[in-house]
């Protein structure tokens, strides 16, 4: 990881100059032992957990993006509760830089944290093709099962029944809607009411959009983008990638095809701003208010609130989706090549836990995966200013209780994403006919799942 | 392939087999200083250049998937075989050549005029100098993320001028040659001033007395440039064809980032996909670590064949001329 480079610098430098007889053969020697210690100090500098001189235990933690622990100050009370144990973190922006090198390091079994995220899309595949490498968490101390959202619980699951993976957050959806543009637009601003607009049935959201379209205020687009409608809609159905028994069946999904031709409408009936999410140009819309809605699991909010920025504080308000669904969440695991799994284990049992999964929500936004957290005050009590003082505990609550057990697959990422990135952005910013996009985003995925 | 010697120089530095100054000299002991000096290279050589090379070619021969990197599965020339019909493949290299072609014949093109007017006395020529070196200075990634902005659709500056001369924006991202222009710009930007610099050290050891003479024929400041600049700059230009045409083929992090984050596609058609980013695509993304390196060898052979087909054109055209002068 980035910051233990420490041991990685050069040897000692020899004295001045060295003595003038010594006999070659033994300075070649010596030569031959710096290189290959300079070597091995490249290669291998990176295994978790150097103890401090102190004599404390120094656990590492591997995220990607931002998880929020250390800035809720979990590290910290979790040093306090054990002051023998110190907790540092590292973190990778990007989800798809994080996650091959994740994969190469439990592969090569060094250069691991002791305690790793993992990402809701890529947790298939590391419990059919990494458990065996990874300490089991669903019998340890303190973890208890019925804590958890239940298919938050099967996803870190294998196959022959073991909990290699513990849920941190996940992402119940709701939609995020601008109330002035809305007003401006002659649509209801009450979220109770919004939500009454599209309850039940993603084409009432489509049908929302030409309603609002019909009276948009200059420059603005019902929806952020298609992508984020059909991430959405195939978020809140139990099957849509992969058949119950592995099979990659997106194409016939029923789920999927709704996905895609409601998203499809959207992008050519002129609904959408035609952005694609997580770029510079769509965190200028946000700024700039180009868009009256999008899709929002929980973790969007901060966001938004950070895109956004002041000027957009109290015209944001959160309404229920038009169902129940989920999109994105983590997980954290132990590698077994880890120096300190017992105390890993420990720390990862924590972290999850209920207690902490509402601090984490309470300060961070993110929603808690512990079902258990959901009656506390923090959490069930939750409103977030700056929506409009929406009541999001309730709102996330409802939608997490919700959401059908999506049956997951190896390759859902890399499925999701070129359905994203190829096929609806063709729709959308190349104005292909839909079904040349799909064909085209078929291609792509063939050519990606074969090895 | 930057890294080893990059990495090489501040071992060698440190080495205690090159000795002090009491070490070098005649004796037995000095005949091997040469080699003591030269092996922090090759040994870093061997582990960081040679063995990844060959190791690549080896995986090519197999189905190896990033996420068990250790189970190796024999299936021949198969990769290689495959990619003579990987519409993804071909669609790739295209956009290579193409990119390579606007990116590169402006740069060196540039470059020339830039050295040409350097070269002539200029108040604060140094300032000139590190001014047209700093792009080089920038990283990649920062320079990609301004452009992307610049670039940008909605809010792009770029979008912005044209509109006040009265042009319609352009959708830089998804148009095909749009997008290619976009990412040329971005390399020209960069590497302009790195081959200006290059041409004004190689312009500054061509004896005055030749423009004096070609002065004294009255030949004017074009005729010059054509009859005596380009001719003696004529291996510098080889050169940092050479150069350009590699970093041409090996392009990667400037259509990367040109996708603003959104991942090794290159754009919603792979319109802006280069043979670098779809092996970056096939290894990281989607883990297929065999075919990705069956990709990388091709590159390799591919640019191996070009320097052959270059070199053999120059001794042609040497060869040519020899007969030329000879016959006169």
């Amino acid at each position: 990881m980035r910051s233990r480079t420490r041991g990685a610098g050069a040897p000692d430098r020899p004295g001045p100059r060295p003595r003038p007889r010594r006999p070659r053969r033994a300075r070649r020697a010596r030569a031959a032992a710096l290189l290959a210690g300079a070597l091995l100090a490249g290669c291998c500098a990176g295994g978790g957990g150097d103890d401090g001189a102190d004599g404390r235990i120094r656990l590492t933690v591997g995220v990607f993006g931002s998880f929020g622990y250390a800035e809720a100050g979990l590290y910290d009370a979790y040093t306090r509760l054990r002051p023998g144990v110190v907790v540092e973190q590292t973190s990778i922006a990007r989800n798809e830089n994080y996650y091959p090198q994740l994969l190469t390091h439990l592969g090569s079994g060094s250069g691991l944290a002791d305690v790793q995220a993992v990402e809701v899309n890529n947790i298939a595949e590391i419990t059919a093709t990494q458990a065996d490498r990874l300490v089991e968490l669903g019998t340890a101390e303190g973890v208890r099962k019925e804590d958890f959202l239940p298919w938050k619980w099967a996803q870190g699951t294998t196959r022959d029944g073991r909990t290699v993976a513990l849920g941190t957050d996940v992402g119940p959806q709701a939609v995020c809607y601008r109330k002035d543009l809305f007003a401006r637009a002659g649509l209801p601003t009450d979220r109770e009411e919004v939500g009454r607009l599209w309850a039940g049935d993603w084409r009432a959201y489509l049908a929302a959009g030409r309603r609002y379209r019909a009276n948009a205020p200059a420059g603005t687009a019902f929806v952020d983008s298609a992508s984020g409608v059909m991430a959405a809609i195939t978020g809140s159905s139990a099957l849509r990638f992969y058949g119950a028994d592995g099979t990659v069946v997106y194409r016939s999904s029923p789920a999927v095809r709704e996905a895609w031709s409601v998203a499809a409408a959207f992008a050519t009936g002129g609904l959408t701003a035609r952005l694609q999410q997580f770029t510079p140009a769509w965190d200028q819309g946000f700024a700039n208010g180009t868009f009256a809605t999008v899709s929002c699991p929980a973790w969007m909010l901060g966001y938004i609130q950070d895109k956004a920025g002041p000027a957009g504080r109290g015209r944001w308000d959160v309404a229920a989706a038009p169902r129940p669904g989920n999109w994105g969440g983590s997980f954290l695991v132990v590698p077994r090549a880890g120096r300190h799994r017992a105390e890993a284990v420990r720390l990862a049992a924590w972290l999850t836990a209920p207690a902490q999964q509402a601090v984490l929500f309470e300060r961070r936004g993110s929603f808690p995966s512990a079902s258990a957290a959901y009656a506390g005050p923090s959490v069930a009590g939750a409103r977030h200013p700056y929506f409009g003082g929406a009541p999001i505990g309730a709102v996330f609550s409802r939608a997490a209780r919700g959401v059908p057990v999506t049956i997951l697959g190896p390759k859902d990422l890399v499925i999701a994403q070129n359905l994203a990135d190829v096929g609806m952005l063709q729709v959308e910013q190349r104005g292909e006919p839909p079904g040349d996009a799909w064909r085209s985003a078929v291609r792509t995925i063939d050519n990606a799942l074969d090895r | 392939m930057n890294a080893p010697p990059a990495a090489a120089a501040p071992v060698s530095a440190g080495d205690p087999a090159a000795g002090g100054p009491a070490a070098r000299g005649s004796g037995p002991d000095g005949r091997w200083t040469p080699y003591a000096c030269l092996a922090p290279f090759f040994v870093l050589f061997l582990a960081f250049g040679l063995f990844p090379l060959l190791y690549t070619g080896w995986a090519a021969l197999h189905r190896v998937e990033l996420t068990s990197p250790t189970r190796m599965e024999w299936v021949g020339l198969r990769n290689f075989s495959r990619l003579a019909v990987d519409e993804f493949f071909w669609n790739a290299l295209r956009n290579t050549v193409t990119i390579g072609l606007l990116s590169t014949v402006p740069q060196l093109l540039a470059a020339l005029g830039i050295a040409h007017l350097l070269h002539h006395r200029l108040r604060g020529s140094t300032f000139f100098r590190v001014v047209v070196l700093t792009p080089y200075a920038t990283s990649v990634a920062a320079a990609t993320l301004v452009f992307v902005l610049l670039f940008g659709r909605d809010h792009g500056m770029v979008n912005w001028l044209l509109g006040l001369a009265g042009i319609d924006p352009v959708d830089w991202q998804n148009g095909r040659w749009s997008s290619q222009v976009a990412v040329s710009t971005i390399v020209v930007w960069r590497w302009t001033g790195y081959n200006a610099l290059i041409y004004l050290a190689a312009l500054q050891s061509v004896p005055p007395e030749l423009y004096e003479s070609a002065e004294l024929d009255g030949a004017s400041r074009w005729r010059q440039f054509v009859h005596v600049t380009v001719p003696s700059l004529r291996p510098t230009i080889l050169f940092t064809c050479v150069v350009a045409t590699i970093g041409a083929t090996q392009l990667f992090g400037e259509p990367l980032l040109f996708n603003g984050g959104a991942g090794a596609t290159g754009g919603a058609d792979h319109q802006f996909q280069t043979l670098g980013l779809y092996l970056y695509e096939q290894g990281w993304v989607n883990f297929h670590l065999g075919r990705a390196a069956a990709v990388a060898w091709t590159m390799f052979l591919l640019l191996a064949l070009l320097a052959l087909a270059a070199g053999l054109a120059v001794r042609l055209s040497r060869a040519r001329s020899a007969a030329r002068e000879g016959g006169r």
